[in-house]
């Protein structure tokens, strides 16, 4: 299963302070809506932001793949200049 | 990213003459303020005089009676847009951003617009604006960012709840977020530490200062087509958000790209095109709204003014053993600081275990925050580099076997989570130590400085389109705005691939009805996502010619490869073959199935991170407190410099830009709210006599992300100066200044209290 790691922010609004999951998922389309299943209204606030997949930050993910073993992190969205 | 590793480079790498030089030292080159249209009308911008008021009343009858006066629009004339950020909105609260362009009910800032008129000449407009009566009752403000995160501070908006935090606040308030982002656990491991430093860090706000000011030409047809002439970083992005903000239909927009004088960040966002399509579209004339420099100051997009806190712990022998940050940053009159990034970036050169960063982001009584150059880095780089400096001072260590020492390299756990791939830290810092600038003695009065300061680099989307005339010459062509260059770089890639030689590939920004989309020039991502794009219409064009030569010879493509602009027989089974060059087959494209046309459109992943570390000597006037730099070095991972004279020139530009910022560049506001340097004047950047050569060098750790291994080189070069020109005072005076920028009278009396 791959790792997932919400921010501290999004883990406390929304899943009681839990950051760390270990979910089965193939991209990252059924990663939110996995995790907005679990907590209610985290889907739209994860997708206004960046993705990180096993060490890659990823502009506009949607249907990215994850492996079992990969490592998704959720951040803040980086603007350049 | 495969095709090309271990292969020697016939143009990549090297230093040829840029396509856009000749228009530019001719003045042929067209900027925004050089479009001219037949009828076309001036327009104007009223803006507040006041940081923060209700707008009572908007009298523009007078105005409008005047002759030679075509239009007149206020806020009335922008549609109502949805509070909010809507998925597919990328980030963007239209709401906001209407109201930044023209004020509904409040003004937020001096320089707000609140009217615009559209007159026959720029006389007519500005009395125009004289006639209009705005009624405002004045309310208090709040600038600095501590005094708006205050609980009591006068309230900008009744609609911004604090995101988060939990409780979800029930009253509204100026902190827009808290970020946190925290990897093991720093108040535990400061027990560890043989030294702890604390200290708080402030600035104010700066400009990009960038030298051509925002200008549009706008202009309806009877069919209700609008066509919009402007500079900016992007003009996909110009199109997109005017579409949106004036409830049209994309398509309805066609944005001409003018070459850009400058943008660092600050023309990846409208200020005026909204206006001028309305304008013309209630005149029925074309319209052109040119802003002045006090207009540029006052109400467009400077970075953010600061305060923040970092805690460093550290062993005896310089080994980091914990550092928290919390940083807090003006967000100007609507949401969109960068402490995000901040926090993100701010000890990105070191390998730390145990490391929390936080960030507050509060809406204030200034212009909307928008980027500058690797928004939000080196204010924090400012402050983490300013503790590392006198951890190493403290400890008797050299700062730069420290950071050595600490430095990240592949492998290493940043705070936001992920991990570094293949970067070039270490080889930068070891490149400063090797370079002969620490071999100069210093004199009186002098100090040595050095930072370290990191960058993400972006990727996305971008479009690219190779079409080869019939004699085999190339015309590129991308959406991606050049400000840094990106021309050159982009032909030096195709005539890599094509195997053609550079001066016969001529490299064009098409508009946006002529290429697919390409999402803003930032990020330093055009290099590397938009030179992406390229590469694979080049290759795309290749692989035609394979085709064609195989249909001519009456053998499989397997049996065609392309080296040095020629298909060759790749092996026995194509028979005994000559040649043929790109022109030959491209004279024959006709028989051949047609036009040979390449094309790309892609979302690039894998943007490298990018490190640079700088050195540099100051001398300070001990009578007047002036800083002189006499010496800079800047070294940077490039991945892979394509021109290596344009990497260069972002390092020097970077390094010139930061250097302003250390000691000259502030928004100063009086008691009243309002900007009292609102020009080149008072407002002071750098000019070529107050700074020396900058010497770059420039170090290539391949991106693996990229098939030439290119990294993105324009926003890490401001991240490092800030904390080099700081620590080198420092070292000079023995005081650690800790208020940018390092004016002369900050510094003569922190040297009189040092007595």
């Amino acid at each position: 299963m791959a790792r997932i790691v919400l921010s501290d922010e999004f883990g406390r609004q929304f899943a009681g302070g839990q950051t760390h999951f270990d979910l089965d998922v193939r991209d990252v389309r059924h990663l939110v809506r996995t995790l907005d299943e679990m907590f209610p209204g985290i889907g739209e606030q994860l997708e206004a932001g960046a993705i990180a997949i096993d060490n890659e930050i990823i502009p506009d993910p949607w249907l990215n793949p994850i492996q079992p073993d990969s490592e998704v992190f959720f951040l803040p969205a980086i603007k350049g200049g | 990213m495969a095709g090309y590793e271990g292969k020697s480079f016939k143009w990549i790498g090297t230093r040829p003459v840029r396509p856009d030089g000749v228009d530019k030292v001719t003045g042929r080159a067209n900027y925004g303020a050089d479009m001219n249209l037949p009828g076309q009308l001036t327009g104007r911008i009223l803006r507040s005089p006041h940081a923060h008021a209700k707008i009572l009343s908007i009298d523009t009858s007078k105005a409008e009676k005047l002759k030679g006066v075509k239009a007149v629009i206020t806020g009335k004339d922008f549609p109502d847009m949805h509070n909010g950020v809507l998925p597919g909105d990328e980030g963007v609260n239209f709401h906001y951003l209407s109201c930044n362009i023209m004020a509904r009910n409040k003004v937020l800032y001096d320089g707000h617009a609140v009217a615009a008129v559209a007159a026959a000449s720029a006389a007519i407009a500005e009395e125009a604006l004289a006639l209009i009566d705005v009624k405002y009752e004045v309310l208090p403000h709040v600038i600095d960012v501590d005094e708006s995160l205050k609980p009591g501070a006068p309230l900008l908006h009744d609609d911004i709840f604090t995101t988060g935090v939990t409780p979800k606040p029930d009253k509204p308030s100026n902190v827009v977020q808290r970020v946190q982002m925290q990897l093991g656990d720093p108040d535990a491991a400061f027990k560890d530490a043989d030294i702890v430093i604390e200290r708080t860090f402030k600035s104010k706000a700066v400009h990009q200062g960038y030298i051509e000011p925002h200008a549009v030409v706008a202009e309806w047809s009877e069919d209700g087509q609008c066509r919009i002439w402007c500079s900016s970083q992007g003009h996909f992005m110009v199109r997109t958000l005017t579409a949106r903000l004036l409830k049209m239909e994309v398509a309805q927009i066609r944005v001409m790209p003018a070459e850009i004088g400058g943008g660092f960040g600050g023309k990846t966002i409208i200020f005026i095109e909204p206006t001028a399509v309305l304008l013309a579209r209630k005149a029925e004339r074309p319209v052109r709204i040119v802003m002045s420099r006090d207009e540029v100051f006052r109400g467009t997009g400077p970075a953010p003014g600061t305060s923040i806190d970092v805690k460093i712990g550290a062993k005896k022998d310089g080994t980091l053993v914990a550092a928290t940050g919390e940083f807090r940053y003006q967000a100007g009159a609507f949401p969109g600081s960068p402490v995000g990034a901040a926090c993100m970036a701010a000890f990105g050169p070191y390998a730390l275990t145990h490391v929390r960063a936080v960030g507050y982001e509060a809406v204030t009584n200034r212009p909307l925050c928008y980027s500058y150059r690797a928004p939000g880095a080196p204010l924090a780089s400012f402050a983490v580099e300013s503790i590392i400096d006198e951890i190493a001072q403290r400890l008797n260590l050299d700062p730069l076997e420290l950071r050595i020492k600490n430095g990240s390299k592949e492998g290493t756990q940043m705070v936001y989570g992920p991990k570094l791939k293949a970067v070039g830290n270490l080889e930068c810092l070891k490149a400063i130590q090797n370079h002969p600038i620490n071999k100069i003695p210093l004199g009186p009065n002098q100090g040595r400085g050095l930072a370290a300061g990191f960058w993400f680099n972006l990727g996305g989307q971008s479009s690219a389109v190779v079409n080869i005339a019939e004699d085999g010459t190339a015309t590129i062509m991308t959406g991606s705005p050049d400000i840094g260059g990106s021309r050159a770089s982009m032909a030096l890639m195709a005539a890599e691939v094509l195997g053609i030689d550079y001066t016969k590939v001529r490299p064009i920004v098409g508009d946006t009805a002529a290429v697919g989309f390409c999402e803003i020039t930032h990020g330093s991502r055009v290099t590397f996502a938009t030179g992406m794009a390229i590469i694979q219409a080049a290759e795309d064009v290749v692989l035609q010619c394979r085709q064609r030569v195989a249909k001519m010879w009456e053998v499989d493509v397997d049996a065609v490869k392309w080296e040095d602009g020629h298909a060759l027989p790749a092996g026995a089974n194509a028979g005994d073959q000559k040649p043929l060059s790109l022109a030959q087959i491209a004279a024959k494209a006709a028989r051949t199935g047609g036009p040979l046309v390449g094309s790309a459109a892609i979302n690039a992943g894998g943007a490298g991170p990018a490190f640079g570390v700088h050195i540099c000597d100051v001398e300070v006037d001990p009578e007047t407190g002036h800083v002189t730099v006499l010496r800079y070095v800047a070294a940077q991972d490039a991945g892979k410099a394509i021109h290596p004279s344009y990497v260069e020139g972002q390092i020097q530009g970077g390094v010139a830009q930061g250097v302003g910022w250390a000691l000259n560049e502030e928004y100063i506001y009086g008691a009243d709210g309002r900007l009292q340097n609102s020009g080149f004047l008072d407002y002071r950047i750098p000019v070529a006599s107050d700074l020396p050569m900058i010497d770059a060098i420039i170090l290539e750790v391949p991106n693996p992300g990229h098939p030439f291994g290119v990294r993105g080189v324009g926003e890490v070069p401001i991240v490092p100066p800030l904390g080099a020109i700081a620590n080198a005072v420092a070292r000079a005076t023995g005081v650690r200044m800790v208020d940018l920028p390092l004016t002369p009278p900050k510094i003569l009396a922190a040297i009189d209290a040092k007595k």
